[in-house]
């Protein structure tokens, strides 16, 4: 028997059972476990999504900040080079300020330590030449320097130019003015009247000389009328003696100074 | 000789009948409930999941695919119904390997049976999604005359299942009855083999055409009601 109609409605019957308990027990439980971890992997993509999208933004940030404070470095490290610039020009003026202080200082030093010796070393070559002119002379001659020396003024007068006379002679007649010779010495009556006499002789006067002892002269005399004078010094010499020395020492400092310099 | 195993009755009271068909059918009903109970015990909806669980949810996307890509695009709707259907169908013919065993396929009661299901299943199917008004009205679509054609197409396309199931099924076992009569040796291993590989087509197809007839019908009824 080809088809038989218990079977037919059996196996109808079997089959829609079995289509229910096959959606019951495998079609359902599966879709739903597939259609769940669908879901959890999908929220895990949207959580690694949003966790990509952080750390971008993070890393953006970072990048900003990074930049920030390259910039914020770059600046301070500009600004230190400025103020270290500033601080050596500063330290390097201030220095050169000081040395300058320091150079001028040893000058000065050097210029008073000068001027001392060259004080003291006029002091003794006058004491010295005054001491071997006065022994030569009292050597040779067998005259005392004071007369030397008034010998040697009273030529002075007499062989003044004819410039210096002149201005010696209206120095003399100007009335009221006192006439004074000064030597450094008590000087003899002999002599006074020695030097009144060539005074009064030569400019035609009968004028009262007076005669008066200046410490302040090492070896000299020197006549002052009106504002006129005439003298014979051995200051003079000395002065220039002292001028040739200072000149020497004015080099030698130079030297030294260039040397410190 | 044997043509259905309708023919193989157990127990019998009056209309009654307990043959080996719906033995079988049991037995498979059996198999495939206990086996889905099992493997469905321990699913997991961890990304990492077992092998087993894996092949499982393959099969059942693969059906779900199949179903979509015919044109039902709720598949959920449908996979028990044509899910049941493919699996009866492969689990039935797959079990040819073993002896003395001979698929509920190959009686034309069955094959019937499950051709009045898909039968049924079209206007079922079509009227949860559309309605009656509409799944009625698609018969007289675009003319009244067509009527009839429509009606003749339902029962002929039932029919032409039905017969296709049953008569691959059901030659391959006489061809097999047949062969090992002739040559007990070898020959009907490739032949079983053959069987084998002829019935998940036959399997395949089968589910296949439910699934267009009741898409066809549903997308028909969509189209006229959406014109």
């Amino acid at each position: 028997m080809l088809f038989d109609w218990f079977t037919f409605a059996a196996q109808l019957v079997n089959f829609l059972i079995l289509a229910w308990l096959l959606k019951r027990f495998l079609f359902k439980p599966i879709l739903e476990a597939i259609d769940q971890r669908e879901k959890l992997i999908a929220n895990q993509l949207h959580e690694a999504e949003e966790s990509k999208a952080n750390t971008g933004r993070e890393f953006e940030r970072f990048q900003q900040k990074n930049s920030e404070f390259d910039r914020q470095r770059g600046d301070l490290l500009t600004n230190a080079i400025l103020e270290i610039n500033a601080e050596r020009q500063k330290l390097m003026e201030q220095t050169r300020v000081e040395v300058e202080s320091l150079r001028l200082r040893l000058q000065e030093s050097l210029r008073n330590e000068q001027l001392n010796v060259g004080s003291e070393i006029i002091r003794r070559t006058r004491e010295e030449v005054f001491t071997v002119v006065r022994k030569t002379l009292d050597d040779l001659a067998s005259a005392n320097l004071e007369e030397q020396m008034t010998t040697v003024f009273i030529k002075q007068i007499n062989e003044l130019n004819s410039d210096q006379w002149g201005m010696l002679n209206s120095a003399l007649c100007k009335p009221g003015g006192e006439i004074y010779v000064r030597s450094a010495f008590e000087m003899p009556v002999s002599q006074q009247i020695a030097i009144k006499n060539v005074i009064n002789g030569n400019f035609k006067l009968l004028a009262d000389i007076k005669f008066e002892t200046s410490p302040q002269f090492i070896s000299g005399i020197e006549l002052i009328t009106n504002g006129y004078k005439v003298s014979w010094n051995i200051e003079d010499y000395l002065i220039s003696l002292e001028a040739n020395i200072t000149d020497l020492l004015n080099q030698r400092s130079d030297l030294m100074t260039e040397k410190v310099s | 000789m044997r043509i259905s195993p309708d023919e193989m009755v157990f127990f019998e009271y009056g209309f009654v009948k307990i043959n080996f068909t719906i033995v079988t059918t049991w037995a498979i009903m059996l198999f495939m409930v206990i086996g889905s109970i099992l493997v469905t015990r321990k699913l997991v909806i961890k990304t990492k999941i077992s092998r087993w669980q894996s092949i499982l949810e393959m099969v059942v996307t693969g059906i779900k695919e199949q179903i979509e890509e015919v044109g039902l695009h709720k598949s959920k709707t449908y996979i028990g119904f044509l899910g049941t259907l493919f699996l009866f169908l492969f689990t039935s013919n797959l079990l040819t390997i073993l002896p003395v065993y001979e698929p509920p396929t190959s009686s034309l009661s069955t094959t019937a049976a499950l051709a009045v299901s898909v039968f049924f299943a079209v206007p079922v199917f079509n009227i949860m999604e559309h309605g009656i008004l509409d799944y009625l009205r698609s018969y007289v679509k675009p003319l009244p005359i067509m009527l009839p054609f429509h009606i003749i197409s339902e029962f002929s396309r039932t029919l032409a299942l039905a017969v296709r199931l049953f008569g691959n099924m059901m030659s391959g076992v006489i061809i097999l009855g047949i062969l090992i009569t002739i040559t007990p040796l070898v020959f009907p291993i490739v032949m079983t083999a053959f069987g084998l590989l002829t019935g998940s087509v036959q399997s395949y197809i089968f589910t296949i055409l439910a699934t267009v007839f009741i898409a066809a019908a549903a997308n028909e009824t969509e189209t006229e009601v959406n014109t």
